[in-house]
């Protein structure tokens, strides 16, 4: 780019984000990021140091932002779904459930019991595929490298199931408006039962390599503390604000896809540090594999998509028959279906935290407006009050406790 | 409308009457119309009164209605945790100057959401400690999720609009 543009933002103006001190040269002003492997991503960490103490944390977040929101109010509702399997990228099924509980919710679409059987199961599925990423990483943030390893083996299985599902291992698009792409194949609940006998053993290894570990009760316990009034001033959710001992999850509070006729516990600590956030995860893997045995008893044979044609494709079989199925087919993968006018928010329990979907619909088949509350922004908003005193060793532990994608973060 | 939320209403009402301009109810979700230049009096209330108890700023979402006036509106979805209740809180802004009181004071959450709807919409947030751009560039121009501003498509170079499109072209030139 040739032309030099006005900046906005002047360095006299950053120049308060950091203490007096800063501008003596008494303390130092480090960058880490966006390029830094701790970082879980393209995160960007303005540091001001004392020594190795952090006096303060900058965070600087946009590097992955690729404007979703914007590119959704160009497409169908239907169309907008695959955007939003590229935001939280280990959550997908979450991210579809959101949105299309939040068209459901503002076009009042009935979802058929099995769609919302495989939805639990999916998203709980989902659950410890995240965690085990999550485990994996933040253990190799705190030099833990073989965890890393075996958690990505056991998630390799959860994408091996996800593919079978939908035809893909992350990007899914599996779960839509009115209800699910179609049925699960008959291996589907085989692998998963398998999948459910195969990990408690594994779990018990990793618990058996980290809790009582000294080193890692050394490095995380006592550091990163936020207490139950700071972490939710700070707007923190999902596992992170049970770290601290409140018991909010959106599963309880508000429950969707008929989460409250499942039996299950909240898990909570309340020593509101890196180690009460590593228990919470720790034991929400276990109660997920519960709620999954549940939705597997319950899983009875029946249609898995609303039969409302105005929100759901005509099948196949129709097709070479009826005339009317031919146009409801055209024009739902063309035109698609329009909403009404108004403004709706719904809310789930994404592995991170309360995943929001705010949906403004105008009458016409694109959405007037979609604005997700990310899990991941708000949570990272807590990092500069977290890791103050801190050393920088700790910083990443921090990091790693909070769970964030970046994907979430930036959308 | 559970009963928390009707108490809250009633609560509002009879302590800042001049403040809300409707209550609507869409998919049983309450949402409170309110005035911008009382938004804060009552965020500080349903914040602080000990009965009410709205401890958690759920999130901000500003929507632009262009070409409609008031252009933009700001929906805030505060959550009270003990009551398990849940309530939006609406305000309209003009398109010319929008403009509306931090609530950073209630929530210190508010502080990135703010911050991205200053990116996004351009909507100036008065009483923020530190309103810089927060997904964009600081060096980036305009507002990206305002409807006039375009998706971000390049118009083709073809031999009868050549000259034209290449004069609009950044490198350099004889």
């Amino acid at each position: 780019m040739g032309q030099v543009r006005e900046i906005e933002t002047t360095l006299d103006e950053l120049k308060t984000l950091f203490s007096d001190r800063a501008q003596t040269g008494e303390t130092m002003v480090l960058n880490l990021g966006p390029q830094h492997p701790s970082t879980h991503g393209v995160l960007r960490l303005i540091l001001e140091l004392d020594g190795e103490e952090v006096i303060r944390c900058v965070p600087d977040i946009g590097f992955l932002h690729t404007g979703i929101e914007k590119n959704m109010e160009a497409k169908t509702y239907l169309k907008a779904l695959v955007m939003t399997d590229r935001m939280d990228y280990l959550n997908n099924l979450g991210n579809n459930l959101t949105y299309c509980l939040a068209v459901e919710k503002l076009c009042e679409i009935e979802v058929p019991e099995r769609a919302q059987i495989i939805r639990v199961i999916c998203a709980e599925l989902q659950r410890i595929a995240s965690h085990l990423v999550w485990l994996g990483t933040s253990a190799m943030d705190l030099n833990a490298s073989s965890v890393l390893i075996y958690c990505f083996r056991d998630r390799e299985n959860l994408l091996d199931i996800f593919e079978m599902i939908g035809g893909q291992r992350m990007m899914t698009s599996y779960i839509r408006p009115g209800g699910v792409w179609r049925d699960v194949p008959d291996e589907f609940v085989p692998a998963v039962n398998q999948f459910l006998e195969y990990l408690p053993e594994k779990l018990a290894d990793y618990e058996r390599l980290l809790t009582r570990n000294p080193i890692f009760m050394r490095r995380t316990i006592d550091i990163g503390i936020i207490d139950a009034s700071d972490a939710l001033a700070r707007g923190m959710t999902g596992a992170s604000l049970r770290g601290s001992g409140i018991n909010y999850d959106v599963r309880r509070a508000m429950p969707y896809c008929g989460y409250d006729e499942y039996d299950f516990d909240v898990p909570l600590e309340n020593g509101c540090d890196v180690y009460a956030r590593y228990r919470v995860r720790m034991r929400e893997f276990h109660e997920s594999m519960r709620i999954i045995k549940q939705a597997l008893d319950r899983l009875e044979p029946g249609p898995v998509i609303t039969d409302d044609r105005k929100y759901s494709p005509p099948p196949r079989s129709e097709l070479g028959n009826s005339m009317e199925a031919v146009i409801h087919h055209f024009k739902y993968w063309t035109e698609g279906f329009s909403a009404p006018k108004g403004e709706v928010y719904v809310a789930t329990e994404s592995p991170r935290g309360e995943l929001g979907c705010c949906l403004v619909g105008d009458g016409s088949p694109q959405p007037a407006r979609v604005h997700f509350r990310t899990p991941s922004f708000h949570n990272l908003q807590s990092l500069s009050f977290m890791s103050e005193g801190y050393l920088v060793a700790d910083l990443v532990a921090m990091i790693g406790s909070i769970d964030i994608v970046l994907g979430d973060v930036d959308r | 409308m559970s009963d928390h939320i009707e108490a809250t209403i009633d609560r509002v009402r009879a302590l800042h009457p001049e403040a809300i301009e409707g209550v609507v109810t869409f998919r049983e979700e309450t949402t409170l119309m309110v005035a911008a230049s009382h938004l804060l009096a009552i965020c500080n209330m349903l914040r602080f009164d000990p009965e009410l108890d709205y401890s958690l700023l759920v999130d901000v979402a500003a929507v632009d209605h262009y070409p409609n006036e008031p252009r933009f509106s700001l929906s805030y979805i505060v959550h009270a945790l003990e009551k398990n209740a849940r309530l939006r809180l609406r305000v309209s802004l003009s398109g010319q100057s929008p403009e509306v009181s931090s609530v950073t004071e209630c929530w210190k959450s508010a502080e990135w959401p703010e911050r991205e709807a200053f990116d996004m919409m351009g909507i100036k947030f008065v009483g923020h400690p530190d309103l810089r751009r927060i997904l964009m560039p600081a060096d980036w121009e305009g507002h990206p999720l305002r409807k006039d501003y375009p998706l971000g498509y390049e118009e083709v170079q073809f031999s009868f609009n050549w000259k034209e499109i290449d004069s609009k072209k950044d490198y350099a030139k004889e």
